[in-house]
């Protein structure tokens, strides 16, 4: 297992820091889940006078799969955005890997290994699967404008030493057949595991999945569980996650927040949130 | 048939991203190239050069730098001419204040200014897309134009305001100005649009092609994994710029032979434009295809009814023209967006099969 280690995932090159604090805790199936890799401090979020998050903090441990749940507008994905740097959050500070990060564009996030996916498929549509999943390497490609123009050199090195990674994940989520497909031809569900491997092939600290299964079949959401469970288990990636099904976040998730209204309302493994009488109350509605 | 690709396995991802993965396809291309560097020079009359060999060429390179910039990284532009206008006059400034400098290094090196001004130009795509990206670059063609009338020492003072190109000689042969001959003038277009073209190939297929064809296709996307737009964008119209800057300097020292500014005005721009959406946006090789049909047509309607003695005045032709190339235009729109090239990659894809249906 390489939980908390500072092994890469696809043998090509480091991930960049480590987490320095070694605390964790062990999960009900046995995985040793390392120290924190994100702190959310006292965030809160408004858009002119909306208030979309409201005064939340939690914490991201190394190696957990961490899920975000809650009713429709309660500030999820707006906290995914917060995470990868598309909104600054109004209040509140964000620590990663041991340090305090300051207002950032998102390609900069992006470069300091969180990578995601969209609740809304976000895949380059003109390009081949193929080239799709090669973006995802762009964080990890150098060479200059001459040497890519010539062909030549670095700029060809890279190519093909990229390409073998890219091939490693495409292998690895089975979509090996319709790697020079554009992805504009694609059915639905294989395009949510196209933009997977995106993500996956930026080698990325902290992946962050926004509805992973959404309109997806039964058949559909057991492949994508098992990928998820996957990656996390293969290569200890930490992953964030929000998803409607309930089902499956209680099954995947080690860890769960529950937001409503902007606000958190439960936060703990999946038994111990399952039981929270305001988040039974937010789902099932209470009487007053 | 011809075009099997059965039995050409590929051991290795570097064979794979060759640039020609089908055998047939650089065979095809070796072809070409012989007809563009051998058989055209050993046949071709002062009038297909002058009418049809180097226009083409340099048509083609100045859509293949538009195309950069709009086909692979979506940013729309119209004032592609006034680029090009700022490659000629760079050109004609470098070679009259150093005339010791070798014609050709001056040429590729006019293509730096009109990066520059490009870029500057460019910064508005930074805040803004689509059409009101493409009226800020019309406020680039309508300025620079401006300033080519107005600012006399782009033109030497000149008292007729338009820049004449001198005799320029490389080796005691003369490659520019009224004493080059057409052929000489032919192989230098054609070697600066074969060596072009090839850095363009190599930049679309590679890490900046991604990055631009990711801007194109979903700019949120495209920063969230990692690109900075800014970058992206202002590369594109650099290279682009670049690009469409040689061709400019091309346009003036290689074919025409002088200019005013008005020959850099919105009808060139648009001229470009059309080349490079009949050819197909986000290609290289529609660049061509759509030059040749541009510049060919009006050369086919002026010759064919002669040749068939089918007495035809030349102002029916010029409007017989105009109606042509509108309508491709818009059966273009219609019914192939991509052009000329997606035509060729459909015929290619049937032709790999042929004779199964799939």
């Amino acid at each position: 297992m390489m939980h908390g280690s500072d092994q890469s995932i696809w043998g090509s090159d480091e991930r960049q820091g480590a987490v320095k604090d070694t605390e964790g805790y062990v999960t009900a199936d046995g995985r040793q889940i390392g120290g924190v890799l994100m702190e959310l401090r006292n965030i809160t979020l408004r858009f002119g006078g909306v208030v979309a998050i409201k005064d939340i903090s939690f914490d991201i441990r190394e190696g957990e799969i961490r899920a975000i749940i809650g009713p429709n507008g309660a500030g999820k994905s707006s906290m995914l955005n917060i995470i990868s740097g598309f909104y600054t959050p109004s209040e509140g500070e964000l620590w990663y890997k041991g340090a305090k990060r300051p207002p950032m564009r998102p390609y900069e996030i992006a470069r300091m290994g969180v990578a995601r996916t969209f609740q809304n498929i976000a895949l380059f549509e003109g390009m081949t699967v193929l080239d799709n999943v090669m973006t995802g390497r762009l964080t990890h490609m150098h060479a200059g404008i001459a040497s890519q123009a010539l062909w030549w050199g670095k700029a060809r090195n890279e190519e093909i030493a990229n390409r073998e990674v890219v091939e490693k994940v495409i292998d690895f989520l089975e979509i090996q057949s319709i790697r020079k497909t554009p992805v504009g031809r694609l059915p639905y569900g294989l395009k949510k595991r196209v933009e997977l491997a995106r993500a996956l092939a930026a080698e990325p600290s902290m992946l962050l999945l926004d509805e992973p299964m959404a309109g997806m079949n039964v058949e559909e959401k057991e492949d994508m569980s098992r990928f998820i469970l996957d990656v996390n288990d293969e290569f200890g990636t930490t992953i964030v996650l929000i998803e409607h099904d309930m089902g499956v976040v209680m099954d995947l998730s080690d860890r769960v927040v529950v937001m409503d209204y902007g606000k958190k309302i439960g936060d703990g493994p999946p038994d111990e949130v399952r039981r929270n009488q305001d988040v039974i109350d937010a789902y099932l509605g209470v009487s007053h | 048939m011809l075009y099997r690709t059965a039995g050409q396995f590929k051991t290795s991802y570097q064979a794979d991203q060759a640039l020609f993965p089908v055998r047939q396809d650089a065979v095809l291309l070796a072809v070409i190239l012989a007809f563009a560097w051998v058989i055209f020079p050993l046949t071709a009359s002062e009038f297909t050069f002058q009418t049809l060999l180097i226009p083409i060429l340099i048509y083609s390179l100045a859509a293949l730098g538009l195309n950069l910039l709009t086909g692979y990284a979506g940013q729309l532009s119209l004032g592609t001419a006034a680029f090009m206008g700022v490659g000629a006059y760079a050109c004609y400034k470098m070679v009259t204040l150093m005339p010791w400098l070798n014609p050709i290094v001056a040429i590729l090196f006019s293509g730096v200014f009109s990066a520059g001004v490009g870029v500057a130009f460019g910064i508005p795509s930074l805040r803004i897309k689509g059409f009101y990206l493409a009226i800020a670059t019309l406020a680039a063609q309508f300025f620079l134009v401006w300033l080519f009338e107005k600012w006399g020492w782009l033109y030497n003072y000149n008292a007729s305001g338009a820049i004449q190109v001198p005799n320029l000689e490389i080796f005691g042969v003369y490659v520019a100005g009224p004493q080059a001959s057409s052929i000489v003038q032919y192989f230098v277009v054609l070697g600066v649009v074969t060596l072009l073209t090839v850095v363009c190939i190599n930049l679309t297929r590679g890490n900046l092609g991604r990055t631009w064809k990711a801007t194109r296709d979903m700019d949120i996307a495209a920063e969230l994994i990692g690109i900075n737009l800014m970058r992206s964008k202002l590369t594109a119209f650099a290279v682009s710029s670049y690009v469409v800057g040689v061709a400019g300097a091309l346009f003036v020292f290689m074919w025409r032979g002088a200019a005013e500014p008005n020959l850099f005005d919105i009808p060139l721009s648009f001229r470009i434009l059309f080349i490079a959406i009949i050819g197909g946006l986000g290609s290289v090789l529609g660049n061509y295809l759509g030059a040749i049909l541009i510049v060919g047509l009006p050369v086919l309607l002026n010759t064919l009814p002669e040749a068939l003695g089918i007495p035809i005045s030349s102002a029916t032709v010029e409007h017989l023209n105009i109606m042509i190339v509108g309508s491709l235009i818009v059966f273009f729109l219609i019914i192939e967006p991509h052009g000329l090239a997606r035509l060729w990659a459909l015929i290619r894809e049937k032709l790999i099969i042929w004779p199964f249906p799939h």
